[in-house]
């Protein structure tokens, strides 16, 4: 294939030469005579400019953007995890112009839906004229009775819509399906946006691309401006870590600058929804919720939730919480209304849908349930209250009119089951090119787009969340369903477009705003991630002292390695094995407690974190007994002091840190105390002074302080007592009572916490005892005490 | 009939629990041309920090306690007097099931009482092959639908064993109809799936039964606790009727109906969710005594 940028046969680059739109649907990037779009121009010619080495580095930018964020899809299912976030590097390109048509259109069909779900919460007027099957809505699983009735506290039950679309055979954008009741995709449109961006920066800021942080600021405003009271809060609420879209949650949450929330981490009090954080409950007032209406409160809806909140209906029945979108939203995600939005638009606005929908026959009329029939080998049918995603089809839905073996005559059940059935028009896409093997192919290609209610009304976002086609063979809506990839959506001005983040604009007054609160779940896992990277630290230190002593000991053993080998054998790690699986389940118990609490890390920290679970899994393969495990707990010990070290240096300095710390600190104090209880005795093993110098690290301070061989004095004065060993108890307990003094409620009026006794207990202890008061029992006692911190720090902050 | 209804739930938990939150649905309805409620009065002990009385979607009355403060024990005790007139036995000409589909689908209210509520499937009661099969066996064509609701309640009552211990709240009906056994609740909740499955609205209707009989008459199953049956719509002119499976009779003056709901999910007396690690038990007394 030619390099260079030579114009070929047909006028275009070489890089499209031989693209080729398929027959019978419009596609993105060329017109219907064959030219480039004008949009496009900008980046085919960069493209073709750049030799295949360089687009291949240009593209591993955004795809290794994308690796070192984190960016990925949880999948259900035995056996499968997240997988790689599947980004095709080439964007689509919409001109401006055509976006504000759409942008128009999707306003107005967003105040249909609006007026469509005030109606069915309300006086259910639609249903009573006949514009609505009643029985279709009383059998919609997502009509939530407990919710009729209730007016949302903030006047709408819309705030954040997603809307599935293509580009139909006509040309015009064509809805596929309304997503109402909580859409995800708009960090992911977000994260594809820095990817492609980090593969083509110059073009990027030169092409009058819009941005998109204006969007999301706009719809922070407006959440804003629905608090209550100026001292509430608005949050993100989570179903956690398990749910698919969990990276997103997290994602926006720092993004936006909002709390990230589950149900636990909230409880409701006199009508209101407050969060417990480790400074006591704080109100919030405005929830974007991210967890299905069902789920969000055990006492009224869903009874086996253990997402939610007991009595949040309660709340939300109070007016003291706005949920965004309201409870009970989801009710239009059903594929039937796209049956009925039609005439509902004649209806209620009096003029037929700026934007049209795909063309659905409820199957309860005799007329409709023919035309289905008749048509079935070009639709989708299926249940009518499905709330899956458009045209994605499910089990028990018939595609193309061929019914499952064994499913009996498609008119009979259409018959029989009409009136919860629906058939839609598998409408034919346009297609987008998608890079696969080095070069451009023509994919069917959906849109999800974003709007989002602001001060001024419905905005949508200048870009989306684009879904491509694994393959050509079938332009239907179906095939993008499966496999395929995904793009990131650019809207092209005419004009230049003003440069735009979420960080403050210059001019706008600057605030510093108080740090956010800390929901005590999170505080317990940021403890709890301390205390694992801390204790993983150390079983791979103990690992290396080990290991390395192997070589040289004899067949019988030593004293020095029995004892290593049974203290070691006390805490599960196995030294049959070069890299103990104990050390892996710690790293993955550190990597488990830091993905809840993800919207607190920088994607720096994170990436670290996940490089040494990679790590530590690929050295199990290969690594065996002896030097080669030594050297690899080296490897292992460099990466995890790298987290270690991204932590301590960048993340800002507020409670959350503050309960990391504690944690690290306090598991630090207790290894070195139990290590020295053990080996650092004179009773203990020859050998055993040494082994605890080495594990704390501490070599060479001891060699310039003492000057002299390791004596127990030497050994317990360095490693428990000196106050400017960064590796003794003293030291550790230091940090820890520092810490605790700082947390909230420490010192109430002068009133220490049970935790601040307890605290300034050990460390009076500690500084009024000499190396030889140390002893076994001693060094004992003192890690118990240190182990006790635990239970007072959960007392007083994590339950 | 005037009946002095005294009903006793006790709660106990095995740590103390905080943050306690119950939905209870325990009181009388008040039921023009059937049942009317004197006087009644409910006490909670401890004094729960939030009380509200509210109706729910089906109508019912519902109140709504929490309690901040931790604790060990609740006590749930309700006194009530109530003058039963009327039965919930079938008057008037129902249709047969053809009529019936006719009849809903000319439906166009979604108000508490719609029987659009009470066909689809529901938490509790959901399809059951095996029981639609059941059902379907004996349907005689062309009967009306109050004739079906008879046949299948005294059916399912000749096939199932009442046993106390066979089955807990969380039974599903297909497991306790497989079993043959349950209790009124397993009853109600497989009829609900049975008439469903023929297309008849069906409801669980939760309430209280006279303790002790008339003279001469057999004492009824379920008197002892909270009870439940089941209503079905039989029609516009008919309307609902209600069944009770457990005892094979229509709700005749014997029978106080507390709350109407689609299964037990949406009455279930005590709702609750609390914070705590322990177990928890509860037991629940009722007299329901004629006086006058």
């Amino acid at each position: 294939m030619p390099v260079s940028a030579q114009a070929s046969a047909n006028g275009r680059p070489s890089i499209v030469a031989d693209y080729a739109a398929l027959p019978g649907v419009p596609d993105e990037l060329l017109a219907g005579d064959g030219s480039i779009r004008p949009v496009w121009s900008g980046l085919i010619e960069r493209l073709d400019r750049l030799g295949p080495e360089e687009r291949d580095r240009a593209f591993a930018r955004g795809a290794q953007y994308l690796r070192d964020a984190g960016v990925f899809v949880r999948q259900y299912g035995e056996g499968k995890s997240a997988r790689d976030w599947p980004l095709s590097p080439v964007p689509v390109i919409q001109p401006a112009a055509e976006w504000r048509v759409l942008a128009e259109g999707l306003a107005e069909r967003a105040d249909l839906l609006e007026a469509v779900v005030a109606d069915l919460y309300g006086e259910n007027r639609l249903v009573a004229q006949g514009h609505l099957p009643a029985g279709l809505v009383a059998s919609n699983p997502e009509w939530l009775r407990p919710l009729v009735g209730i007016r949302p506290a903030s006047g709408h039950f819309l705030h954040f819509l997603a809307f599935e679309i293509g580009r139909g055979p006509d040309g015009r954008w064509w809805v596929l399906g309304d997503r109402t009741q909580a859409p995800s995709g708009a960090g992911y449109a977000l994260e594809n946006r820095v990817a492609s961006t980090r593969s083509f920066p110059g073009l990027y800021a030169d092409s009058n691309i819009e941005r998109l942080a204006g969007f999301f600021r706009a719809f922070r405003d407006g959440l804003d401006a629905l608090r209550q009271d100026a001292g509430s809060r608005v949050g993100i609420l989570t179903p956690g870590p398990m749910n698919e879209t969990y990276f997103e949650h997290a994602y926006i949450a720092r993004y936006l600058g909002m709390m990230l929330l589950e149900g636990d981490d909230l409880v409701v009090e006199d009508g209101r929804v407050m969060v417990r954080t480790v400074s006591g409950p704080k109100p919030i007032s405005v929830l974007w919720r991210r967890l299905d209406a069902a789920w969000a409160d055990p006492l009224e809806l869903k009874a086996s939730s253990h997402l939610g909140t007991p009595g949040f209906l309660g709340a939300v029945r109070a007016g003291g919480v706005s949920v965004i979108n309201a409870l009970g939203a989801g009710v239009l995600e059903s594929r039937a209304f796209l049956a009925f939005l039609p005439k509902l638009s004649e209806v209620l606005h009096g003029r037929p849908l700026a934007i049209p929908n795909i063309a659905t026959w409820w199957c309860g009329g005799a007329a409709e349930r023919a035309h289905v029939r008749a048509n079935a080998h070009a639709m989708l049918i299926g249940a009518a209250n499905s709330t899956g995603l458009p045209l994605e089809p499910e089990a028990g839905d018939v595609l193309r009119g061929e019914m499952a073996a064994g499913g009996g005559d498609l008119g009979a059940w259409l018959e029989a089951q009409g009136r919860e059935l629906v058939g839609q028009e598998l409408v034919s896409l346009s297609t987008t090119p998608a890079w696969e093997n080095g070069r451009l192919m023509p994919r069917p290609m959906r849109v999800r787009v974003f709007m989002a209610r602001t001060r001024e009304g419905w905005q949508l976002m200048p870009g989306g969340l684009a879904r491509l086609a694994a393959s050509g063979h079938d332009p239907s809506a179906v095939s993008v369903s499966s496999g395929g990839s995904v793009a990131d959506v650019w809207v092209v001005s005419d004009a230049p477009v003003p440069g735009d983040s979420m960080l403050a604009q210059s001019g706008e007054a600057f605030v510093r705003a108080s740090p956010g609160l800390l929901p005590s779940r999170a505080a317990d896992n940021l403890f709890w991630l301390g205390r694992y990277v801390e204790r993983a630290e150390g079983q791979i230190r103990l690992t290396r002292a080990y290991m390395s002593r192997l070589p040289e000991t004899p067949a019988g053993g030593t004293p020095l390695m029995g004892a290593l080998g049974s203290w070691l054998d006390e805490r599960s790690l196995d030294m049959g094995q070069g890299v103990c699986p104990e050390i892996a389940r710690t790293i993955a118990m550190a990597v488990n407690s830091a993905s809840t609490v993800r919207d607190r890390f920088s994607v720096d920290a994170w990436a670290s974190l996940a490089d040494l679970e990679r790590t530590v899994a690929r050295l199990a393969d290969t690594v065996v007994p002896g030097e080669d495990a030594a050297s690899a707990m080296g490897v292992l010990l460099r990466k995890i002091t790298g987290f270690s070290g991204l932590v301590h240096e960048n993340m800002y300095r507020f409670s959350g840190w503050r309960f990391l710390t504690i944690g690290r600190a306090l598991e630090r104090a207790l290894f070195m105390a139990e290590l020295l209880a053990t080996f650092g005795e004179w009773t203990g093993p020859h050998g055993g002074f040494e082994l605890c110098v080495e594990v704390g690290d501490s070599v060479m301070t001891h060699r310039r302080r003492y000057s002299v061989t390791a004596s127990r004095d030497t050994v317990v004065d360095l490693l428990a007592l000196d106050p400017l060993n960064p590796r003794s108890v003293a030291f550790q307990v230091d940090e820890i009572r520092e810490q605790v003094s700082l947390l909230p409620g420490a010192n109430v009026n002068g009133q220490l916490s049970a935790l601040s006794r307890a605290v300034l207990r050990i460390h009076a202890d500690l500084s009024v005892l000499g190396p030889q008061d140390l002893d076994h029992a001693a060094l004992t006692a003192l890690s118990r005490s240190i182990g006790d911190l635990t239970h007072d720090l959960h007392a007083q902050y994590l339950d | 009939m005037r009946y002095d209804i005294r009903l006793t739930i006790d709660y106990a938990f095995e740590t103390p629990a905080a943050g306690a939150r119950q939905i209870l649905h325990v009181m009388p309805l008040p039921i023009a041309g059937r049942q009317r409620l004197v006087a009644a009065h409910l006490s909670v002990e401890p004094q729960p920090s939030m009380r509200r009385d509210r109706v729910d979607f089906f109508g019912n009355a519902v109140t709504e306690l929490a309690f901040a403060e931790p604790h060990q024990d609740v006590v749930i005790a309700l006194a009530a007097r109530v003058e039963v007139s009327g039965s919930a036995a079938p008057v008037g000409p129902s249709p047969d099931l053809t009529w019936l589909m006719w009849a809903l689908r000319a439906e166009a209210d979604l108000g508490p009482r719609s029987p659009l509520h009470f066909l689809p499937a529901s938490p509790h009661a959901p399809p059951v092959a095996a029981i639609a099969a059941w059902a379907r066996a004996l349907c005689e064509p062309g009967r009306p639908v109050s004739d079906l609701v008879e046949i299948i309640g005294a059916a399912l009552h000749r096939t199932m064993r009442f046993d106390a211990s066979a089955t807990t709240v969380d039974t599903p009906a297909a497991e306790a109809f497989a079993a043959r056994h349950g209790v009124c609740q397993d009853f109600t909740h497989i009829m609900i799936v049975a008439l469903r499955s023929l297309g008849i609205p069906a409801g669980y209707v939760s309430g209280y039964l006279r303790t002790l009989p008339p003279p001469g008459r057999e004492r009824l199953e379920g008197a002892d606790a909270m009870h439940a049956w089941v209503s079905a719509w039989c029609g516009p002119d008919a309307g609902w009727v209600e069944y009770d499976p457990t005892n094979a009779v229509f709700a005749g003056t014997d029978h106080i109906v507390v709350a109407h709901g689609r299964d037990y999910a949406d009455l279930a007396p005590v709702r609750g969710a609390m914070r705590t690690s322990g177990g928890q038990t509860s037991s629940q007394a009722v007299d329901v005594i004629p006086v006058g």
